[in-house]
């Protein structure tokens, strides 16, 4: 990709190479209409309000490339004839009534009805029937939609979910003369809109999807809008929070949107949570899982008194990675002052696979993000249930796949209905739990150079090959003579005779061959599919950019020191860049801040887990603590970025920071720590109330700052062991959280409604003796627990899914450390 | 125009006179023997005498209030009414909010909510007379006819509340039924001549 330049209105302008008209004049602040082009989506082409001239030609900014040199024109007399009709259109039967409409000015239609001036209205067309539908957490009046296709496109290539889609509207047809009177392009428009409005791709009018609620945020007018936000409150009233989600690692840019709570209650409450949703795409918990703020906390100095010293007498903090980069920090300079053992389990597991990967690969840190992921178009996925370890993982493969003409593969032993319906290119392989390494030995056996890589794996790697010979049946085509009688006219004579004439025609004709083939063991142990290879040759062709995700799983698995190790010699040795999912929000933080050690002492403390005393952002602990949407701070997201958050609740209890200072250490604000985060490891020495927190026009994300990579020494030992033939016999259970869920923090919200229990699929369900409802007892070698059978129709197969998102369940006590167990379920 | 008449500047000649005013004391003792000098001179029962005169003749010109009042012009700006639809009775706001963006004062504030008929409902509505300005914006911007001014300037009150109550300001449904409500004709009012100035839409039925 190099760079061109073009000239619009008389504007030098520099660009890269295949970008779209559209998107280099808004990088460049040149004002172009558009209504239904979304940055990181395929063009839709609905509004075509976006027209150009570009040399001459009337194209459409949001799907012409430009090219070096080109002139462009954004508005002449005939564009503006034809916005003019397109916003004419578009207010045809649109009804008046701005003053209850949810967007409340911050609508797209309004601000292009008054920036085109249209002040009078030239075209009608008889309504129809446009009652509005309740689709579970989304409302859709189609009597306000616009069918700009927005949210069918935001669903598709963003999300990957594929839920809407446009219907039949069922409308008369347009009058004839328009065709004749209108500009080309508004009739064409218009055409389109009066026979279609947005519905669901399932058929029904009930909304199956994983309620991101994207769609809602990306709709120019109120047409879809959140339910639980339904006439609460203007957009104007609401003062916007920067802030950074705190669900997962992925850190979406945020706004926590706040206000009074009522009249009688000054306090601030959030009522929605807005995103940038041309450069950032939500999940449902992030979006809707917003008020999980411990209200209730004040400032009890009994109890203050009691856990300064619980803090004295105790040896060990035990903590959860839901914490901001400042307190990891102050927790390990308590370490270092008073010698606590500082217990964080799934978060030592990661840095104890990162110290492994870096071994090999001489990077502290993974070399890949998912922005890169979002670019590339050929993306692999190990060991990670994708759609709820990291939604936005999820969007950067499904994006890949749409907008770059990509593919991907996806390992995971459970079957997830969600990504394999994320299209026709995505490849998945649900093999055995614990073969994990086999997955990895098989993209090194794919993709590895064997030139490069050291002797001893290509060797074990060529222990799989051998040729077999298979009997295929293959088409080929055949020439066949065949001598045809026909009637001629003989020119001379002028009389009718009959020829022979010889036609020759080609003939398909299946024909069985013996072929030999390459047959790779590792294929079969991964139980692929038998036309695996075939579907990947023909996935791989024009594929450029290689990306590997790998997930939790990886992280607590028996073997995964090696399997460290097999990852960084797919990154080194094959086109792959690799990104790691970190397990929790901020799991690489205390990766990279804490010492962690493995055993509890005498006398623990817990922050957000169990304890002798028990601090909790939940509010049900010894000592109230803020959660995360009541602090300042920064946590580090899978990106490697240290992204900054802001308070949005009012909270009136005690900090870590309050108790860090009783105990002798010194800090006005916990956020005085930005500052002092160790370089070493890669953070910079920023104030926080330098970090920015927003996105520029063209895209670019100016959210605190990007880790440094910093380089470690690397072992010549690149050797890796054999992978284990260990299985896990029996019924077998996994630890993961259903859509929307991914801490006690997202169970305590008022909008995520999901019902805590045991998982099975419809599948499962239907051939195994359970029914939903029932109440089951699991036992592990680890431990048991009791609970209700519930049917989630967002997995198939035989695995039975256990959550962790309700402390109750308790479901951890199941597990040795690796995700995945056997157990024997039966009913009570 | 003859320039004769700017250019003689002798204020004088065309009727002016300097008022001859007594230079102010500047020294003490000055300032003593005014303030001496005004307090016997008795200037006050002048005044007295006056007021005095004036109530033993009875010819007075004032309004009597409160048993008197003066009457209030149609636009006069005094405690918000809150009006009902002529068709239905039901109430006008439509919970828009606009009001409550435009106040100046920042002294308007409802809260609202969705009803079981899928409409915005205003389930509060308050505005804090004492910050409001009574400016008009409210009425203006309102785009039902709901937020109006009305003649009630008498705020005396041991409470402020007393007036903030949206049922204190809303049309009392007798008022709407004996059809007595009043149209408020000051800022935000239609004009007499509104239908010959608006553009019809095209409808297709």
């Amino acid at each position: 990709m190099s760079k061109i330049t073009i000239n619009i209105d008389g504007k030098e302008i520099q660009t890269q190479e295949g970008a779209y008209i559209l998107n280099a004049a808004r990088a460049n602040d040149i004002f172009i209409p558009a209504i239904c082009y979304l940055t990181r989506c395929s063009p839709t082409l609905a509004c075509r309000i976006c027209l150009v001239e570009a040399d001459g030609k009337q194209v459409y900014a949001c799907n012409a490339k430009a090219k070096d040199g080109m002139n462009i024109t954004t508005s002449t007399e005939t564009i503006e004839k034809e916005r003019r009709a397109i916003m004419e259109v578009y207010d045809v039967n649109h009804p008046l009534q701005c003053g209850v409409c949810d967007q409340s000015g911050e609508c797209e239609l309004q601000n292009y009805t008054l920036e085109i001036g249209v002040d009078s209205q030239s075209y009608s067309v008889k309504d129809v029937d446009r009652s509005s539908h309740d689709w579970g957490h989304l409302h859709y009046d189609p009597g306000l939609c616009i069918v700009c296709e927005r949210c069918v496109t935001a669903c598709k290539d963003m999300i990957g979910d594929n839920s809407l889609k446009t219907i039949a509207r069922g409308a008369d047809p347009l009058n004839a003369d328009y065709k004749a009177e209108m500009p080309k392009d508004a009739y064409a428009m218009w055409n389109k809109l009066n026979k279609s409005v947005i519905g669901l791709t399932n058929g029904t009018d009930v909304l199956d999807c994983t309620s991101c609620g994207e769609c809602a945020a990306v709709c120019p007018v109120g047409a879809l809008v959140d339910t639980q936000f339904m006439y609460k409150s203007n957009a104007w009233e609401l003062k916007q929070v920067p802030a950074t989600c705190g669900h997962c690692s992925a850190g979406c840019q945020i706004t926590y949107d706040i206000k009074h709570a009522s009249i009688d209650n000054p306090e601030d409450k959030i009522y929605r949570v807005m995103n940038e949703w041309n450069y950032v795409s939500l999940c449902g918990a992030g979006r809707y899982g917003f008020d999980y703020q411990n209200a209730t906390a004040t400032k009890d100095e009994a109890a203050f008194e009691k856990a300064i010293e619980a803090f004295k007498k105790a040896d060990t903090i035990a903590f959860t990675s839901t914490i901001t980069n400042e307190e990891a920090y102050l927790l390990q300079k308590m370490k270092e002052k008073f010698g606590y053992k500082l217990v964080n389990n799934e978060a030592k597991a990661f840095q104890t696979f990162l110290a492994n990967y870096s071994e090999i690969s001489g990077t502290k840190l993974y070399s890949s993000d998912l922005e890169k992921v979002h670019n590339s178009n050929f993306v692999v996925s190990i060991g990670s249930a994708l759609k709820t370890d990291n939604p936005n993982a999820r969007y950067a493969l499904n994006n890949s796949m749409t907008v770059n003409k990509g593919a991907g593969l996806y390992f995971h032993p459970l079957k997830d209905p969600i990504i394999e319906g994320l299209g026709k290119s995505i490849m998945t392989v649900n093999h055995a739990p614990l073969q994990e390494e086999v997955a990895l030995y098989l993209i090194l056996d794919l993709f590895g150079d064997k030139t490069k890589l050291p002797s001893t794996i290509v060797e074990y790697l060529a222990s799989f090959h051998s040729q077999k010979t298979i009997t295929i049946q293959e088409t080929v085509k055949e020439k066949v003579i065949e001598i045809v009688q026909e009637v001629k006219v003989n020119e001379e004579t002028g009389e009718e005779e009959e020829i022979e004439v010889e036609k020759s025609k080609m003939v398909s004709k299946k024909v069985a061959k013996d072929v030999e083939v390459d047959d790779n063991k590792l294929l079969e142990i991964l139980s692929a599919d038998a036309k695996f290879m075939e579907v990947l040759e023909k996935n791989l062709k024009k594929k450029t950019t290689f990306e590997l995700m790998v997930g939790p799983d990886l992280y607590t698995h028996p073997n995964a020191k090696n399997i460290a190790r097999l990852v960084a010699l797919v990154e080194k040795y094959s086109a792959f860049s690799v990104t790691m999912i970190p397990t929790l929000t901020n799991s690489l933080g205390v990766a990279l801040l804490c010492e962690l050690d493995d055993e509890k002492g005498a006398y623990t403390v817990a922050y957000n887990t169990d304890g002798d005393y028990v601090l909790s952002g939940l509010g049900d602990g010894d000592l109230d603590m803020p959660a995360i949407n009541q602090q300042e701070g920064t946590l580090t997201s899978i990106n490697k970025r240290v992204n900054p958050t802001n308070a949005a609740v009012v909270y009136n209890g005690y900090e870590l920071n309050d108790i860090a200072n009783a105990l002798g250490l010194e800090a006005e604000n916990v956020i005085d720590y930005t500052v002092e985060l160790p370089i070493s490891v890669g953070f910079k020495s920023e104030e926080f109330d330098n970090l920015p927190n927003h996105y520029e026009n063209d895209g670019t994300e100016v959210r605190g700052y990007v880790l440094e990579n910093v380089a470690v020494d690397v072992s010549d030992d690149e050797s890796v062991d054999k992978f284990s033939e260990d299985k896990l016999e029996g019924s077998i259970i996994y630890l993961a959280n259903p859509v929307r869920q991914f801490t006690e923090f997202t169970n305590k919200t008022s909008n995520l409604d999901e019902v805590s229990g045991i998982y099975m699929s419809e599948e499962f369900l239907s051939k195994s003796d359970f029914n939903e409802g029932d109440t089951v007892k699991v036992k592990t070698t680890n431990g048991e627990l009791t609970a209700n059978v519930v049917s989630d129709n967002k997995i198939t197969g035989d695995i039975v899914v256990l959550p962790t998102f309700d402390k109750k369940l308790n479901s951890e006590a199941l597990f040795e450390a690796y995700r995945f167990n056997s157990a024997s379920i039966q009913k009570v | 125009m003859k320039m004769e008449a700017f250019n003689d500047r002798n204020v004088a000649d065309n009727g002016y006179f300097l008022v001859d005013i007594e230079d102010y004391p500047t020294d003490g003792w000055g300032k003593f023997k005014r303030v001496v000098r005004r307090s016997f001179k008795g200037e006050l029962f002048v005044g007295l005498w006056v007021v005095l005169r004036e109530m033993i003749k009875f010819d007075i010109h004032t309004v009597q209030y409160p048993e008197e009042k003066m009457p209030i012009g149609p636009r006069y700006r005094a405690v918000h009414e809150m009006k009902r639809l002529w068709e239905s009775d039901a109430e006008r706001c439509i919970g828009c909010g606009l009001c409550e963006k435009i106040c100046i004062s920042d002294c308007i504030r409802m809260d609202t909510k969705i009803d079981e008929n899928s409409r915005k409902e205003v389930t509060e509505y308050t505005i804090n007379l004492g910050r409001c300005i009574f400016c008009g914006y409210c009425a203006e911007v309102c785009p039902e006819l709901a937020i109006t001014h009305g003649g009630e300037y008498e705020q005396a009150s041991e409470q402020r509340e007393h007036f903030v109550d949206y049922e204190y300001m809303l049309t009392p449904i007798d008022t709407m039924k004996a059809k007595a409500q009043k149209e408020f004709e000051g800022f935000g009012a239609i004009t007499p001549h509104e239908d010959e100035r608006v553009k019809k839409t095209p409808l297709a039925y």
